[in-house]
């Protein structure tokens, strides 16, 4: 079937097949691999894209689904050469190590702190709830969305939990 | 893992979506997939057609129409939670749905399709006396939440009917959700869960649901008839198994999720009377 | 003398991460050369059966098969290479499986929707047999793993001390001793420390791609080993290794799954060769459940013995550990590891025997901590049921018990340890956290009627398994064609442009080699970190190196970059005099400047050294051209961190379950190369070891069916499972590498379990509760509840 899509600012017009998982056009077609898969039961997260405006699990949504669709994955959330807020905070508070689930959780991230410019420690660990990571514990991660809120909001970040040179 | 090959349509109207289900016996519909996909990727469901009503128009609103909430097909789990319309069990139980990303795309009609007895939703849905509205080729009908539900993921609806809206009585009172997740605290799918409807905070008229425990979401009528004879949330609960098979899971044995079942519908009950007043 | 400022210890910001929040960083998956075919496995369905026939026909004819590939294909490739070959397996189940979801059929297609759909299309006809899954009735033997085998235990580990039968004989009878006195106190409990799936996010990927005009391949691969990879894969088509050349990308988290060569891999490098086109094969997460390795897997009992005062005069443990169907890289060693810790930091008489089994399950390998968490769980756990019995704090008995402050001491169970200074440690984190204080707010919400418990732990872990001399106990990838102990290894470049390449044979996965070993060679030569380049995971590229496991990187590698770097500016230093026409002991090297000392302008940069190297003719007389070196580094010993953990935990009466207020720790990894860093792995530690304590299981039916294959029911924890932590350290440097650093990767993981179960078995003491198992579910706190009140 013929899917015409935006993604990232660009149309695009493809032929898929039906079943063809909306992670596996943006990876295989698009080759766009910064959207990842670390399951297929749509609870870990690393697929996370915005399709509409909306953060969703692209593993659990066909291709044919986002015909006519607006789409972001991680590759166009930076403002060209600036760092998008979220993206800044992942790495001044060391909110990743391998990277793998990264991509799916800034996208979620950066979800979070735009329809609430102030959350809580606790909203914010709800609001990546759907999103695994093995390697953190989490930990920094919230720290990094509080940097990236706090910025977004025009405001100073909290000083970093270590000593920096 | 991979579906297996499948035709998919994009239907423009529930008439043209139910002529698809009506010709093709084999077909599943579709509204966000959030059940649908993942079990088509493990390959325990190969439709041969797909039937997206998601592109259908006026599915995605909800709608106070005086003496009940209408909730369209398309509408998300999402809307549900952020909507002041809706019942605090119901918004409880969608809120408490999967995860946020889960949220924007899982519908809440799909959820009843689904008849997923570890799901949040459908146990607020009984709760609340709520109704779905089927249509097929023939026309439509109206079907009550105690009869939704047949049995292990099944619904009571018919291969070739569409579940278009789901109807929530505006009976006033107050109500209230309340569950154990998988991983603990409200993460993730119900072990067991109860959601509870007061008319006021005496708590004598109420409907009460257990979920999690058995193979569907069930009125527990012996809680209710308790309830209704003046007995306290505690122990009316400790009738909430009646007429329910639990089973045992890896989450619990039979006898600690009969005990979980009493444990939240005493909650739901509670928190439900607490809100009424 | 040659000084430098150090950059070391300080937290910069980590060099990987531009590409991985950008959503441009490689991993293998990503990996697509034009052709690429791709790979579905038919896996069993059955934990044990024989194979009477397999029908490839119907598959072999649809769309897109390539090739589809049995026993029969690949025997003549043996068996797969192993470290600890106790029972080797096939490539593809051959005749037989014994684990359900071995792998018996490989289906190369064009595209991974088609090789699936052909998989589901090998018809395999089975003659299921009786499978043993439950570790005692293995142990038992009625039923085994392998008809062909007398007995399922494969072998015993025994210590006390390790290797003196006479010693260990000795201390069973000084340990009975103290049993029989009358005024001990002897503390019994058998426990379970459960089988888990390690679980990394990135699921294993696999591509090879054989050139025949050159006959090598190029394997990219998801691996924390990437020489032994190219080493074994070299030995299975009998060629040198240099005809391999493995890349692992960005390697999305490994913690021990990935360090094992795999069948898949070899296989994928067969078809490669076989089909002459690049051949790709990525798990699925319910795939890698039962192909990748699982972890730990034990069940012991744990006895204690001491005067009511608080002096322990025994401790044993004896057990089982689970094997799997089969032994692959570590598997029946890595009960061996957790006997290196087996007396913990005390000093009693300790007889320490666990023995391994095989079942009809999937392999068990290296798990983050890989037997010392085991170890510190039974330890820690009767640590704390011994406290409890005797009404002594368990913070005074562990003081009580402890090694005095050391350097070089020998454990109760034979080993020799670095340093050491415990009770420091534990009065640390005793004073950062207020321990009186919340020991009050613990008695005063107990008060209030709420099941509030305090879960303090204490461990001591080895790693940095560097010294040569291990490589008779078997430390060493000789299985892999690579004839080297587990040495560091590391090779400084300077190129002719005054920057440095690093290159390191370590596979990370996460660990920001890119940081910390650009921190290292900066701190000795003076290079700014943003000149150097680290270069890993590749084996063209890299000098034979062991991989990133068993926290060794740093204390191991990292001590080997640092010996090469100290050499190339040494040799700088001698360039520099010539140049500024100095004294060589008079040169400084500061901010990628090379000065006379007391004279800052006389001056020449590393880039203006570097060309000097790369003219020989300017160099002084006799000396060779270049800039580089290349260190190979044994440590003295393996390294000891050591630490302490407390939490905070709320159990809910009605349903069990288990909040986590508050976590807190005091960990000493020595030296801390970058502090950043260093929180970082202890943070991912802590949840992975509090996920074992709170959720994950892997759980088995009685048919050998895992259950647990996805993330629905293996509980993984999410961001709401625990809470931030408070972190403190103390810094007990060690001397057996020149950095002083010991360790950090597993410290946290090795730490947290018993912290966590001490807390709840604390807030249920008064309901009479003494032990609950791991995963302490809210299912079995409250059964373990009602069993109390019954009692």
């Amino acid at each position: 079937m013929e899917i015409t899509l935006t993604v990232n600012g660009e149309k695009v017009t493809a032929d898929v097949e039906p079943r063809t998982l909306l992670v596996h056009f943006i990876r295989d077609e698009l080759r766009l691999t910064g959207t990842h898969v670390g399951c297929e039961t749509s609870y870990c997260g690393a697929c996370t894209i915005h399709l509409n405006g909306e953060a969703i699990k692209s593993c659990t949504t066909l291709a044919v689904q986002a015909d006519g669709a607006e789409i972001t994955t991680i590759e166009g959330l930076a403002d060209g050469e600036t760092l998008h807020p979220v993206q800044e905070g992942f790495w001044e508070r060391h909110g990743l190590q391998c990277g793998f689930c990264t991509p799916g959780m800034i996208m979620q991230a950066a979800k979070i702190i735009e329809e609430n410019p102030d959350p809580s420690e606790d909203e914010i660990r709800h609001g990546i709830d759907g999103n695994l990571c093995r390697c953190t514990g989490y930990h920094n991660i919230v720290k990094a969305i509080e940097y990236a809120a706090a910025k977004a909001r025009g405001e100073e970040p909290e000083p970093a939990e270590w000593e920096t040179v | 893992m991979y579906p297996r090959e499948f035709e998919y349509v994009a239907a423009g109207s529930v008439e043209e979506a139910a002529q698809l289900l009506e010709d093709n016996p084999g077909a599943k519909v579709m509204s966000g997939g959030m059940s649908l996909i993942p079990m088509m990727k493990l390959r325990l469901l190969s439709p041969e057609l797909v039937v997206d009503i998601g592109r259908i128009p006026g599915l995605n609103t909800i709608e106070d129409r005086g003496d009940h909430i209408a909730i369209g097909a398309l509408v998300r789990q999402r809307q549900i939670a952020e909507s002041p319309l809706i019942p605090m069990a119901l918004k409880t139980a969608a809120a408490q749905t999967g995860d946020a990303q889960v949220r924007n795309t899982a519908t809440f009609a799909g959820a009843i399709a689904h008849a997923d007895v570890a799901a949040d939703t459908p146990t607020a849905f009984v709760a609340l006396g709520g109704t779905i509205v089927a249509k097929c080729v023939d026309g439509e009908r109206e079907i009550a939440a105690d009869a939704c539900f047949v049995d292990t993921l099944t619904s009571a609806l018919e291969a070739n009917e569409i579940l278009t809206e789901v109807r929530i009585p505006k009976s006033g009172g107050g109500s209230a959700y309340d569950k154990l997740g998988r991983r603990g605290g409200h993460t993730d799918y119900s072990v067991a869960g109860a959601a509870a409807w007061v008319a006021d905070s005496s708590g004598r008229e109420c409907r009460v649901a257990v979920g999690g425990v058995g193979t569907i979401p069930a009125l527990a009528s012996g809680v209710m008839e308790a309830m209704a004879s003046g007995a306290s949330p505690e122990d009316a609960a400790e009738r909430a198994c009646e007429g329910i098979t639990v089973l045992e899971d890896l989450y619990g044995s039979e006898e600690y999720k009969s005990h979980l079942a009493k444990v939240f519908v005493r909650r739901a009950l509670e928190q439900a009377m607490a809100n009424a007043s | 003398m040659v000084e430098t400022k150090s950059v070391l210890g300080g937290a910069i910001r980590r060099r990987e991460d531009p590409a991985l929040i950008a959503g441009q960083g490689l991993y293998t998956d990503d990996v697509a050369p034009t052709g690429t075919l791709h790979v579905a496995f038919v896996r069993s369905p059955f934990a044990k059966a024989k194979i009477l026939s397999i029908d490839t026909a119907e598959a072999a004819g649809m769309a897109g098969v390539k090739a589809i590939y049995t026993a029969d294909d690949v025997r003549h490739l043996g068996l797969l290479p192993t470290q600890v070959a106790v029972r080797a397996r096939p490539l593809l189940a051959d005749g037989q499986v014994a684990h359900s979801g071995e792998a018996v059929a490989m289906v190369v297609a064009t595209d991974r929707y088609l090789a699936q759909d052909a998989a589901e299309a090998v018809f395999v006809d089975y003659e299921a047999q009786e499978p043993v899954i439950d570790l005692k009735a293995a142990a038992a033997g009625d039923i085994k793993a392998h008809d062909d085998m007398d007995s399922n235990v494969i072998i015993a580990w025994t210590a006390g001390p390790f290797g003196d039968e006479d010693g260990i004989a000795k201390t069973r009878e000084t340990i009975q001793a103290a049993k029989d006195r009358d005024d001990t106190v002897t503390v019994s409990i058998e426990m379970v420390n459960q089988r888990l799936v390690p679980t990394a996010m990135e699921p294993r990927s696999v591509v090879a791609d054989y050139s025949p005009g050159y006959n090598r391949f190029h394997v990219h691969s998801t691996t924390q080993i990437p020489h032994a990879l190219a080493g074994a894969i070299a030995k299975t088509f009998d060629l040198d290794n240099s005809q391999v050349n493995v890349t692992a990308l960005e390697v999305g988290g490994g913690f021990g799954a990935k360090l094992n060569v795999y069948p898949d891999e070899i296989l994928v490098a067969f078809a490669s060769k076989a089909l002459g086109k690049p051949v790709k094969f990525t798990e699925s997460r319910r795939e890698a459940a039962v192909n990748t390795i699982h972890g730990r897997g034990w069940v012991a009992t744990a006895t204690m013995t001491g005067t009511r005062d608080g002096q322990i005069l025994g401790y044993e443990l004896d057990g089982l550990a689970d094997m799997g169907a089969y032994t692959q890289n570590f598997t029946a060693a890595i009960p061996f590891l957790g006997l290196f810790v087996g007396s913990g930091q005390y000093t009693m008489p300790t007889y320490f025997n666990v023995a391994c089994v095989l079942t009809n399950t999937v392999v068990t390998d290296a798990y983050r901590g890989a037997g010392r968490p085991e170890a510190e769980y039974y330890l820690e756990r009767i640590v704390d049921a011994f406290s409890r019995e005797i009404g002594v704090d368990p913070a005074e008995v562990r003081k009580k018990n402890y090694f005095d402050k050391f350097e070089d001491a020998v454990s109760p169970i034979g080993f020799a340890m670095d340093t050491g200074d415990y009770g420091a440690n534990l009065d640390a984190l005793l004073e950062f956290v207020d321990y009186e204080g919340m020991k009050a707010r613990r008695d005063a919400a107990r008060a209030e009627g709420r099941l509030v418990g305090l879960g303090l732990s204490s461990y001591v872990e080895v790693c940095g398994f560097g010294p040569s001399g291990l490589s008779d106990l078997g430390f060493n990838w000789g299985a892999y064609n690579v004839d080297s102990a587990f040495n560091g290894s590391g090779l400084v470049r300077v190129g002719g442009d005054g920057k440095a390449t690093v290159h390191i044979g370590t596979g990370p996965s996460g660990q920001g080699h890119q940081t910390t070993w650009a921190q290292i060679v900066s701190a000795e030569t003076g290079i700014p970190v943003d000149n150097i380049r680290v270069i890993s995971g590749e084996t063209d590229d890299t000098p034979v190196g062991i991989g990133s496991f068993g926290s060794r990187s740093a204390a191991v590698d990292g001590a080997a970059a640092h010996e090469a770097a100290g050499r190339v500016k040494a040799k700088a230093a001698k360039i520099a005099a010539h140049l500024l026409e100095a004294a060589e002991e008079d040169i400084r090297f500061e901010d990628g400047v090379a000065h006379v000392a007391g004279s800052p302008d006389q001056s020449v940069t590393w880039a203006e050294i570097a060309k000097t190297a790369y003219h020989p003719h300017l160099l002084p007389e006799g000396m060779e051209g270049g800039l580089e070196a290349h260190a190979v580094f044994s440590p003295g010993n393996a390294t000891w961190p050591f630490g302490s953990h407390i939490c905070m935990v709320e159990v809910d009466p009605d349903t069990g379950n288990v909040d986590v207020l508050e976590y807190l720790t005091m960990d000493d990894c020595g030296n801390v190369i970058n502090p950043m860093i260093a929180d970082g792995q202890l943070h991912g530690g802590i949840v992975q070891g509090a996920g074992q304590a709170l959720f994950e299981d892997a759980i088995y039916d009685e048919q050998g069916t895992l259950l647990t294959t996805s993330f629905m029911d293996y509980l993984i924890p999410t961001a709401t499972s625990m809470p931030s932590f408070q972190m403190e350290r103390t810094t007990t440097p060690t001397h057996v590498n020149p950095l002083g650093v010991k360790g950090i990767g597993e410290a946290g993981t090795i730490g947290s379990a018993q912290t966590v179960v001490n807390a709840v078995v604390d807030a249920l003491a008064d309901l009479g509760v003494k032990h609950v198992d791991m995963p302490v579910r809210p299912r079995r706190v409250w059964e373990a509840i009602q069993a109390a009140k019954e009692a």
